[in-house]
């Protein structure tokens, strides 16, 4: 997914002249020297105050690093510089929660975001495949607002198509809603393969898609499995649903410091979010 | 839009009064007064690009810029009121002619990197003060490694630095590869020459009484 999205926006720098890419060193061996392609270091800060001051001019910025300097070095920026001056930028970051397992928690970025979803205008995506970074990416050059899409290593068998809440396989109306937030789907789908619960997908994560949730929900019990820091969007399914009775099971990565190396495997693992872990947060749900 | 207006510099005391209910940051705002109306008055034009990054105060150049018609000069009544566009801090979608909105301070510097990267001449002031924010010298370094000849920075030095800054500021910017002129900030024409040099990145440091 990674290498692919340094391809596609090398091909936009030359494509389409709106087009600039603002690197702080990461990734810069990777998209070639092009007039509109800036390098500022290692300066995070710069780097979105950069992004900014070219959209100020009509530019339209691919901004990339790894997701916690990305998000979280210059968040106050990503509030000021863009958001609260109403310019646009596409910010495409890499690793995830925990794609950087063996570097530790300097390199991990489990609360990107809800850190994001907390500043106003932003659209979110949560690839699973990168058929689906490909649409995402081409969907946010074509705009002019703030777009977050997040890269990782982790990833489905295939792509989904279509955008919104999209049910991918219906089960029995009594049972668990589960809705499976990008590259959580294919572990989503191995633990319910026998258990009877409607799985749904999501990859664009705000907007929220309230009206699909509504129209796709016929019991009363909600999963969220997202794998990033739990319970991102619980919020957004509670006020969806606010007139309706339901429960909601919120999986992800846990509020903790997780001091451990290893594989991202071994992370996705210990934080229930494999298929088997998936699967006995269901069956404890139901027994509630 | 802009409305010839028949105001001039002598006029921004009065201008000046109608804005009350920020005496806090009094001293801030009347440092920038003279290099605001110099640029206003003698240096912009329609294709140049001027990022206050030294929010605080910016009752001085909300005055220049009602007096340079930019700006309704009945807007100013009102000041920090609910209802009024002006704030503490000036907001780019709510005051004709701000370029960004500011206030939390280092921030103006790194956009209007990004911004004269795109070949805009770009003038962005900051205070001395200001200059303690680490997010500055990010912009700092790059735009003089960068060499990016269309970048002004101005900054208003009225001693407000925590620390100070030991042999001037402007020994920062040079080491970093910009031109630097220290002058006199009330003297408008020595302002204007420096303004005018060639040549950049371009530091201008703007000496005020503290």
């Amino acid at each position: 997914m990674r290498d692919r999205f340094y391809q596609l926006a090398t091909e936009a720098l030359w494509n389409d002249d709106r087009v600039a890419v603002v690197l702080a060193a990461i990734g810069a061996a990777k998209i070639a020297d092009h007039p509109r392609r800036f390098d500022v270091g290692i300066r995070e800060q710069l780097m979105i105050g950069v992004a900014a001051g070219l959209a100020l001019e009509g530019y339209r910025p691919i901004v990339h690093s790894y997701t916690p300097f990305l998000v979280e070095r210059p968040y106050e920026s990503l509030k000021l510089d863009l958001g609260h001056n109403d310019l646009g930028a596409v910010l495409v970051s890499y690793g995830a929660s925990y794609d950087a397992s063996n570097e530790g928690r300097t390199h991990q970025a489990p609360e990107d975001v809800a850190a994001v979803a907390a500043l106003p205008g932003w659209t979110i995506e949560v690839p699973g495949h990168v058929g689906e970074m490909e649409r995402m990416l081409a969907r946010a050059l074509a705009r002019d607002d703030r777009v977050y899409i997040r890269l990782t290593d982790e990833t489905n068998r295939k792509p989904i198509d279509g955008d919104g809440l999209t049910v991918v396989r219906r089960g029995d109306d009594d049972a668990p809603f589960v809705i499976a937030v990008g590259p959580t789907l294919d572990e989503v789908l191995e633990a319910t393969a026998d258990t009877g619960e409607t799985v749904a997908y999501l990859a664009t994560v705000r907007p929220f898609d309230a009206d699909g949730l509504r129209k796709a929900l016929r019991g009363t019990d909600v999963v969220l499995v997202e794998p990033y820091l739990r319970g991102s969007s619980a919020a957004e399914i509670s006020a969806a649903l606010v007139d309706r009775p339901h429960r909601l099971l919120s999986l992800g990565v846990p509020l903790a410091e997780f001091r451990r190396y290893g594989t991202g495997a071994e992370h996705r693992a210990a934080h229930g979010l494999d298929a088997r872990g998936i699967r006995a947060a269901l069956a404890a749900f139901r027994a509630v | 839009m802009t409305t010839a207006t028949e105001l001039g510099y002598d006029d921004l005391p009065a201008l000046l009064h109608r804005l009350t209910g920020d005496e806090k940051h009094d001293s801030s705002s009347y440092s920038t007064l003279d290099v605001v109306w110099v640029l206003y008055d003698r240096i912009l034009g329609p294709d140049d690009r001027f990022l206050l990054s030294k929010g605080h105060g910016p009752t001085a150049y909300y005055a220049i810029l009602a007096a340079k018609g930019i700006l309704p000069v009945d807007a100013l009544d009102g000041f920090g009121n609910f209802d009024s566009t002006l704030g503490h801090h000036p907001d780019r979608l709510l005051v004709p002619g701000v370029e960004i909105s500011s206030g939390s301070l280092g921030h103006g510097l790194p956009i209007a990197v990004g911004v004269a990267l795109t070949g805009r001449r770009t003038f962005v002031l900051v205070g001395d003060g200001e200059l303690d924010e680490g997010s500055n010298w990010e912009g700092v370094q790059y735009a003089g490694r960068a060499k990016i000849e269309t970048l002004t920075t101005i900054v208003i030095d009225n001693a407000s630095a925590t620390y100070g800054w030991p042999g001037g500021v402007e020994e920062r910017f040079a080491l970093e590869g910009w031109r630097t002129r220290r002058v006199d900030g009330r003297d408008h024409d020595a302002i204007e020459r420096a303004l005018r040099e060639r040549g950049g990145p371009r530091c201008i440091v703007a000496e005020v009484p503290d």
